[in-house]
């Protein structure tokens, strides 16, 4: 299903992922629901879709970080490097962690303690993953501060994360998520808080990073921008499910999947002085409450009566190019334009 | 008021028209206090002297890096906060000197809407007390007439009437921002700050909210000081745009003028870095170095010096603050190195300038 150029082995290797929220009640929240995607060696994959579809659920599962109610359902497999990650006891699991798969988060104060200094934090990922003393330890935090453009890095590791700018703090978490050459990294929303010119530095650090240390990365974002500019391959998720996954030109030249279609029309551009913005009407549904059939079909501009039942399977467009959508088994049925620049909707 | 800023600011009125809304040299400084007796020890310069016009039935973009005084520069227009320095004109009247009813009768005229739509909104007011509030206010409408008038402005939001009952949690982002926006305009204002009212929403929503402030700017001649950091969003809707960095505007021009020529270094910077969606082309952006230097010890001369990759950047650079001036007909930008400048050869020279000005214009922009 998941098609990727073959030749190596996936990195990871995620089936049939599912993580709900049992809030109580009868409602279950199905948050990620059915998931399946791999990662090799040495790529960036960007996975993309607007807020609540299941972008994090998914990155924290794959660390195991989901807490109460949360759980990930029965039958759902991770393997990374060959290890089944849903086996692993609670050790095992925390090796990994920091190690040979580490994340970097939207809001660096999330994952930096305010009481220590920035260059004792960074060392302690070294300690605990090594057997590095006290002191190699801290030199090998200054040092990967200083790999990571931290100007000044001896002064600044003895800061404390307020005391840095947003960017600096940034920067202070990529180097702790970096320390043991991690070969998996997942940047969830990494450069989202940052300005444009602040981001750009990060995305140039990250990919120069990448070719320097040989990792794989999975880049969450709603930025499709982002996307074309560092990843190879986009897997789109939308309530849920992944619903498209392409080689990153394809996606942008080709997309099958209407509501990718509807991202890239709606998304403004530079250099674009169209009259209105394309609209996808309506809103993203509750994962309480996914719709029956197709996920999409209440916002799709092509839906007919299929698609209010039968939920689309991942039909196979053409090379490493998925799509849920049965306009793959009924093109017919496409006649453009899907996304009118409307009148506000409501 | 120093005479080139002021006059330049005015960025040439089509035809002659007054401007709705005229800022001079507004300046907002927030104290730092230390200790318990809130001793004065510094001053964040959020906003250091800005001018600016907005003509009816415009929409002036001011964009920047997050902290460059842009929301303080929004609300100081409003008296939200009370401005430490500058001049602001709204249809000739004198703001700052305004108080009392004159000033709440003002407040009708100039509304404003938020960037956070989940904090914006009374969450224990139901929507329609949100909208009527200000009818009753201003004393517009009452009873049934308030009724049918906030049917009519949640109409005109594309909200269906039966969501007065409801309460803000109740809705999603774009909806909430509706409801901010159907507030706003409860007042029938001439004038609109919109501090980034879709930044904290996916881009389908963002196109929904975006096409709906145009509409309504369309129907009611609305002129909007429209406040963001996403330059591609700025682009569609802007007719001008005012960059803005560390408390000052370093560029003003016409949108297409400015996309197509941008001339301050910073900008030039910030437009090589907004992501384009076409992975078939390989971009050279212009990296900068260095982080945004905090407003609270700004950078001397020009506030953009210590990551400024002009290459005839230069001593005179860190000791004389550019003036905004016009450098191609209604073009104005702050740079000392960028020809034309009004600041001599000879004078830079003296505050020890060792390079020529030359007018740059990057290979990542080409
Ligand atoms: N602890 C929790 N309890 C209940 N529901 C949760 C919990 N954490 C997440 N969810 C729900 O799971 C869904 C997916 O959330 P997730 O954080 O993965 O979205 P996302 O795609 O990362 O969105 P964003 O772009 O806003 O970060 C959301 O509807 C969210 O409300
Ligand atoms: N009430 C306040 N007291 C002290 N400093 C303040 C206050 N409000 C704002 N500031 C500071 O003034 C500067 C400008 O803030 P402002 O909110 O205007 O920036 P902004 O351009 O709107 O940024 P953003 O894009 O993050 O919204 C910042 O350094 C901010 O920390
Ligand atoms: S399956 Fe139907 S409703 Fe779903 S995206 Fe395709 S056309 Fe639209
Ligand atoms: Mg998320
Ligand atoms: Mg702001």
């Amino acid at each position: 299903m998941t098609s990727t150029p073959a030749a190596s082995a996936p990195l990871l290797s995620i089936r049939d992922l599912s993580t709900w929220f049992h809030t109580g009640g009868r409602s279950v929240a199905r948050a990620v629901d059915g998931v399946s995607f791999d990662v090799m060696p040495h790529e960036t994959v960007g996975l993309v879709g607007e807020s609540g579809c299941g972008k994090s659920v998914t990155s924290l599962s794959i660390l195991r970080l989901i807490e109460r109610p949360g759980r990930i359902e029965p039958g759902s497999r991770i393997d990374f490097e060959g290890r089944d990650l849903l086996s692993l006891d609670d050790r095992a699991i925390r090796a990994i962690r920091g190690n040979r798969i580490s994340m970097i988060f939207q809001e660096p104060m999330t994952s930096l303690n305010p009481v220590f200094t920035v260059g004792d934090q960074i060392a302690e990922v070294a300690r605990v993953h090594s057997t590095a003393s006290r002191r190699e330890a801290w030199e090998r935090a200054v040092d990967m501060l200083q790999q990571v453009g931290v100007p000044a890095p001896a002064d600044r590791a003895r800061e404390y994360p307020h005391q840095l700018s947003g960017g600096l703090r940034q920067r202070a978490m990529i180097a702790m998520a970096l320390m043991m050459h991690p070969a998996l990294l997942i940047a969830d929303e990494p450069t989202t808080a940052l300005d444009v010119t602040i981001q750009a530095q990060i995305l140039e650090l990250l990919a120069e990073l990448q070719t320097r240390v040989g990792m794989s990365i999975l880049l969450i974002t709603h930025d499709l921008g982002v996307i074309a500019e560092s990843a190879t391959r986009v897997l789109v998720m939308y309530a849920g499910q992944i619903v498209e996954e392409a080689p990153v030109r394809t996606l942008f030249d080709a997309a099958h999947h209407p509501y990718t279609e509807g991202l890239l029309s709606a998304m403004p551009r530079l250099g674009d002085r169209r009259e209105r913005l394309t609209v996808i009407p309506g809103t993203v549904p509750s994962p309480t409450q996914w719709p029956a059939g197709c996920r999409f079909h209440d916002r799709c501009a092509y839906a007919w009566d299929r698609c209010r039942t039968d939920a689309p399977p991942l039909y196979q467009i053409g090379a490493g190019h998925v799509s849920r959508c049965h306009l793959a088994a009924e093109p017919a049925r496409r006649r453009a334009p899907a996304f009118a620049a409307a009148a506000p909707a409501s | 008021m120093t005479a080139p800023n002021a006059a330049s600011a005015r960025s040439a009125p089509p035809n002659g028209i007054a401007p709705l809304l005229a800022v001079r040299d507004l300046v907002k400084h927030f104290p730092i206090t230390r200790g318990v007796f809130r001793r004065r020890v510094g001053a964040v310069r959020a906003v250091d002297g800005v001018s600016l016009d907005v003509f009816p039935g415009e929409t002036l973009a001011l964009v920047g890096e997050s902290g460059c005084g842009k929301t303080t520069t929004g609300r100081a227009i409003l008296r939200l906060i009370e401005p430490s320095a500058g001049e602001i004109r709204f249809d000739g009247a004198d703001v700052r000197a305004l108080g009392g009813d004159a000033l709440r009768r003002l407040r009708r005229q100039m509304q404003i809407i938020f960037q956070d739509p989940f904090s914006s909104l009374n969450p224990r007011m139901t929507v329609g007390a949100i909208v009527r509030e200000g009818l009753t206010i201003h004393k517009l409408a009452e009873g049934e007439a308030a009724d049918a008038r906030v049917r009519e402005l949640l109409d005109e939001v594309g909200l269906r009437a039966d969501v007065a009952s409801r309460y803000p949690h109740e809705f999603s982002g774009g909806q909430r921002q509706r409801i901010g926006i159907a507030r706003a305009l409860a007042v029938e204002p001439r004038f609109i700050v919109c501090d980034e009212p879709v930044s904290a929403l996916d881009v389908s929503v963002q196109a929904q909210v975006i096409n709906l402030l145009e509409d309504l700017q369309r129907e009611h001649g609305l002129a909007y000081l429209f406040i963001a950091h996403d330059l591609s969003v700025v682009e569609h809707i802007a007719d001008r745009v005012a960059v803005m960095y560390l408390g000052h505007i370093v560029e003003l021009a016409d949108a297409d003028e400015l996309y197509r020529r941008p001339i301050m270094p910073y900008t030039q910077a910030l437009l090589s870095a907004v992501p384009v969606p076409d992975p078939t082309r390989q971009r050279h952006r212009i990296i900068l170095s260095g982080d945004v230097p905090s407003p609270a010890n700004p950078p001397s001369g020009c506030p953009f010096h210590p990551r400024c990759p002009h290459p005839r950047k230069d001593d005179a650079c860190t000791r004389l603050v550019p003036p905004l001036e016009e450098k191609e007909p209604g073009h104005l930008v702050a740079c000392i190195k960028q020809t034309p400048t009004t600041v001599s050869w000879p004078e830079q020279q003296s505050a020890g300038g060792t390079m020529q000005p030359e007018r740059i214009i990057p290979d990542a922009l080409g």
